[in-house]
């Protein structure tokens, strides 16, 4: 029975760390264009790192059909857009300064991270 | 476009141009759709065709999507015409987009919906028999080699349905989960996986478990899959619902136009209008774009933008919007703005942007939604561990029935859901009365005005002085001393000398010749007519010219006591008439106050007027409080002061002077008559004159905001009431251990029910008046 707690105590631990400690990596950019696919519940990538000071495109691919993939929104620079099924959708982002930026959908299920350097 | 890196992750790359403006459009820049295109060769002639446009810095088409970029300081007709002229067919994205985006959505809603259903139905085609088999007394043990054996095959079928319907649950559960993020499906996934694998585990190596606790649970992975399917599919047709008033607004588009081209009228699609073509529009039919009427006379319904049920009549000259109706004559219009720039596509798109947006009492939910999912995956482990360690026997089929309960009882979905669904029929139902709330901030601050500050010119009143008395003092006509006083006024700049000569203008009086015309600073104006010597002004002027004004004085206070302007006027050094202009007050601007009033709100009046005409203004509009002589610059002020008294400070004005106030306002209110308003100025925007629209906002709302809360409330007492009974609270004291099928119809029930409440509140009725 004791070995059953440990290990009952060791998931929750990992369950802590995995979801809330663990800081994934951000994927960088050297000023193309990036695809960021929403699908099965996630964008991905889901932590993009951009240059200060500098516009931004980010190009969202819907491939889920799921309404709750429908909205996209980035709270503190007040956009909202809908993103059309398996169609490209342009998001262009006003130059950013530092700091760290979210986008979610309406109900938060589906999240992402700017990270501006 | 991406590549490994030495550390496993993909280098993606991010376009970072060098404009600087946010949000979806940028001025020089056009999306156009080709149509015709059908081999790659024809990209070169495309692009070629629109660099060869004046202007055109950049063109490149994107041939798998048939659509093209084109940059520089060109106009999209230029642009639309070389591809027809390269041998193609082009549109414009934006102008299409909505109604077009609208009929993609439904479609795939449509699809969506459908497949849901099938899932739904396979897998309570498996999980519905084996339920009923438990109730009616079946046996889920397995104790024998036969019962291993059928078990085994109904376990398969399971697993079938695990991956035909419930495939999308499993997939985003691991997809989340290398994201290190976790949602419903994780939930979903694991409250299933659970009860699936502990029931295999039952039939393959039965050994493993105590005797009492060989139990299969496969029914409840298959019932739960399809409940959660079943409610998906439910809240799918109920979310259609919330975003009605938005389908309603992109359904006012009309599709074609009838447009004159040499001579002749042809009807085209509406993205093929150019900018000062000329649109014929008849009886019963739609404005397809906006634009000035040049030729005809008609009656226009405007409430489908503006909320005002009167027709407003236009004659040449009258601007006309896209997706109102025509109702009496025949008319042609030259086009000013089309496809995305008219007043229909812009409110169509600050409606919208507004809907997804969230008041600040959704950030909490927000805050707890991101914490959710793993909490209560360590509840289900806890709750598994107080089984084990403290339950009955047998303690391991307690354990996992209610750490399954637990994961498929919690719902994240109903927390996320409470806001966004209901500021979605909240902004819509405003919209449609009207009113155009910019954002979810805005529309929690409304709720919460204390004190509402008009401005007088133009917000209480019309803003347009107009001739309210002539009191004749001979036997002269009133017809001819106003003439008079309109040849002499339509020299002069002043705004009330407007007044007199519409109103001249209005009883078909043609204005005479004037010489000698002479402005007197602060006193009034003077000239000659037909050799006859007139005179218009104030008291003063008449006294310094020593003319006698006699009984006409005392008329003349009384009419500056009721809020007007009186002046004199003297025809050859002799009085003969005292005309009055006032800025009439607009009809229900009286009862639209008293409604504010009503309602508990402070109602504040500041005008730059005098003491005595503010006075008679106020009184007249059931106003105490009002601050006269107020120079433009000190509106602010005022606003600080009443907000530095605790107020929660409302500002309405006409969205131009007034903007540093709407800024500093809680809520800054820009009031527009029909529909040009100037919408990106204000918090909310009045589509038409009334004060009423005020009222309405206020009362939209605070009843959207009551609806968020009511979801809140339900989302919270459902998930913390919810959790303990799963994981077995109420088990101690009555016995009471709930099934997982429960748990998976309440959970599919949980998020319907908030998506139904927040559609209640489309039957809610904000006109009171």
């Amino acid at each position: 029975m004791l070995m059953v707690n440990v290990a009952g105590a060791a998931v929750i631990v990992l369950i802590v760390w995995w979801f809330w400690l663990y800081k994934a990596k951000e994927v960088g950019q050297d000023n193309t264009g990036l695809v960021i696919v929403v699908e099965n519940g996630t964008y991905k990538p889901s932590r993009i790192r951009l240059n200060a000071n500098q516009a931004t495109e980010l190009h969202f691919l819907r491939k889920d059909a799921s309404p709750c993939a429908e909205m996209l929104l980035f709270p503190d620079l007040d956009i909202s857009e809908s993103l059309p099924l398996n169609k490209p959708r342009t998001i262009r982002l006003p130059p950013l300064t530092i700091g760290e930026y979210q986008f979610h959908c309406q109900m938060q299920m589906y999240r992402g991270v700017l990270k501006v350097e | 476009m991406s590549e490994p890196t030495s550390h496993g992750y993909q280098h993606f790359t991010v376009k970072q141009p060098d404009n600087s403006l946010s949000m979806i459009a940028e001025p020089n820049q056009h999306e156009l759709i080709i149509e015709g295109a059908s081999c790659a060769s024809c990209v070169t002639k495309i692009e070629t065709a629109l660099k060869a446009v004046p202007g055109v810095t950049s063109a490149q088409m994107n041939f798998a999507q048939r659509t093209v970029t084109v940059t520089g300081d060109a106009e999209r007709e230029a642009l639309i015409k070389a591809v027809e002229s390269a041998g193609y067919n082009a549109k414009t994205i934006e102008a299409d987009s909505h109604a077009e985006a609208l009929e993609k959505r439904e479609k795939a809603e449509w699809d969506y919906y459908q497949r849901l259903l099938l899932e739904m139905s396979f897998a309570l085609s498996l999980g519905v028999p084996l339920m009923l088999y438990g109730i009616a007394g079946g046996s889920m043990a397995v104790s024998t080699n036969a019962e291993r054996l059928a078990w085994l095959l109904v376990g398969l079928l399971t697993l079938g349905i695990m991956v035909f319907s419930g495939k999308h649950f499993y997939v985003g559960a691991w997809q989340s989960f290398r994201h290190h993020t976790a949602n419903m499906n994780t939930l979903i996934a694991l409250g299933t996986g659970t009860a699936w694998l502990y029931s295999m585990v039952v039939v393959l190596a039965p050994g493993v478990v105590p005797e009492m606790a060989r139990h299969v649970y496969f029914e409840a992975t298959a019932m739960i899959i399809g409940l959660i399917n079943l409610g998906l599919a439910l809240e799918l047709k109920a979310r259609g619902r919330t975003s009605q008033a938005i389908k309603r607004l992109i359904g006012l588009q009309a599709k074609t136009a009838r447009v004159i081209r040499d001579d002749k009228e042809v009807d085209i699609a509406i993205e093929q209008v150019l900018l000062n073509d000329k649109v014929r529009v008849r009886p019963g039919e739609k404005i397809p774009v906006d634009g000035i009427v040049v030729h005809g006379h008609t009656a226009i319904d405007e409430s489908m933008l503006t909320g005002e049920s009167m027709p407003v009549e236009k004659g040449e000259g009258a601007a006309v919007a896209a997706g109102t109706l025509n109702m009496t004559g025949s008319i042609v219009f030259r086009a000013t703005r089309v496809g995305k720039d008219t007043a229909l596509a812009q409110i169509i798109n600050l409606v919208k942007r507004a809907q997804n947006s969230k008041p600040p009492i959704g950030r909490l939910a927000d805050v707890i939604s991101g914490y959710f999912v793993p909490v209560v995956m360590i509840i289900a482990i806890v709750s598994a561990l107080m089984w084990l360690n403290f339950g009955p026997d047998p303690a391991v089929a307690f354990a996992m029935v209610s750490a399954t309960t637990v994961l498929i009882i919690a719902c994240p979905c109903a927390l996320g859901l409470a806001t966004p669904m209901s500021v979605m029929v909240g902004v819509g139902k405003a919209a449609e009365a009207g009113v155009l709330i910019r954002n979810g901030e805005a529309l929690q601050m409304a709720s919460r005005i204390t004190t509402m500050i008009l401005d007088k010119t133009g917000t209480i009143t019309l803003g347009s002085p107009r001739v309210t008395d002539i009191i004749m003092a001979g036997n002269d006509s009133e017809d001819r001393a106003l003439q008079l006083a309109a040849s002499l006024e339509s020299s002069s700049e002043h705004p009330l000398a407007l007044a007199i000569v519409e109103s001249a203008r209005a009883r078909d009086l043609v204005p005479l010749q004037v010489t000698n015309f002479n402005a007197i600073a602060g006193h009034g104006v003077e000239g000659e007519a037909d050799g006859i010597k007139l005179l218009f002004g104030n008291e003063k002027l008449m006294r310094d010219r020593g003319i006698d004004c006699g009984s006409l004085v005392k008329r003349a206070q009384l009419l500056a006591a009721d809020a007007k302007t009186p002046m004199y006027f003297a025809v050859d050094n002799v009085i003969s008439a005292l005309i009055a202009v006032a800025d009439p007050i607009k009809e229900d601007s009286i009862a639209a106050i008293k409604r504010l009033q009503r309602n508990g709100i402070r109602v504040v009046m500041l005008t730059g007027d005098n003491q005595a005409t503010a006075r008679a203004v106020a009184t007249k509009v059931g106003i105490t409080d009002f601050f006269a002589e107020v120079l433009p610059q000190q509106k602010t002020d005022k606003v600080v002061a009443l907000q530095a008294q605790g107020e929660i400070v409302g500002m309405t004005g006409d969205g131009i002077n007034d903007a540093p106030a709407l800024a500093m306002a809680h809520v800054g209110f820009a009031i527009g008559t029909g529909t040009d308003v100037a919408m990106e100025s204000a918090d909310i925007t009045l589509m038409r004159g009334s004060l009423h629209g005020l009222a309405d906002a206020i009362a939209v709302s605070k009843a959207t905001l009551s609806n968020i809360k009511q979801n809140f409330f339900g989302a919270f007492i459902y998930n913390i009431a919810g959790v303990p009974i799963a994981a077995g609270v109420l088990y101690p004291f009555f016995g009471l251990l709930l099934s997982p099928v429960v748990a998976g119809a309440a959970m599919a029930l949980s998020s319907l029910t908030v998506v139904t409440n927040a559609n209640r509140l489309r039957l809610f009725k904000p006109l009171e008046h």
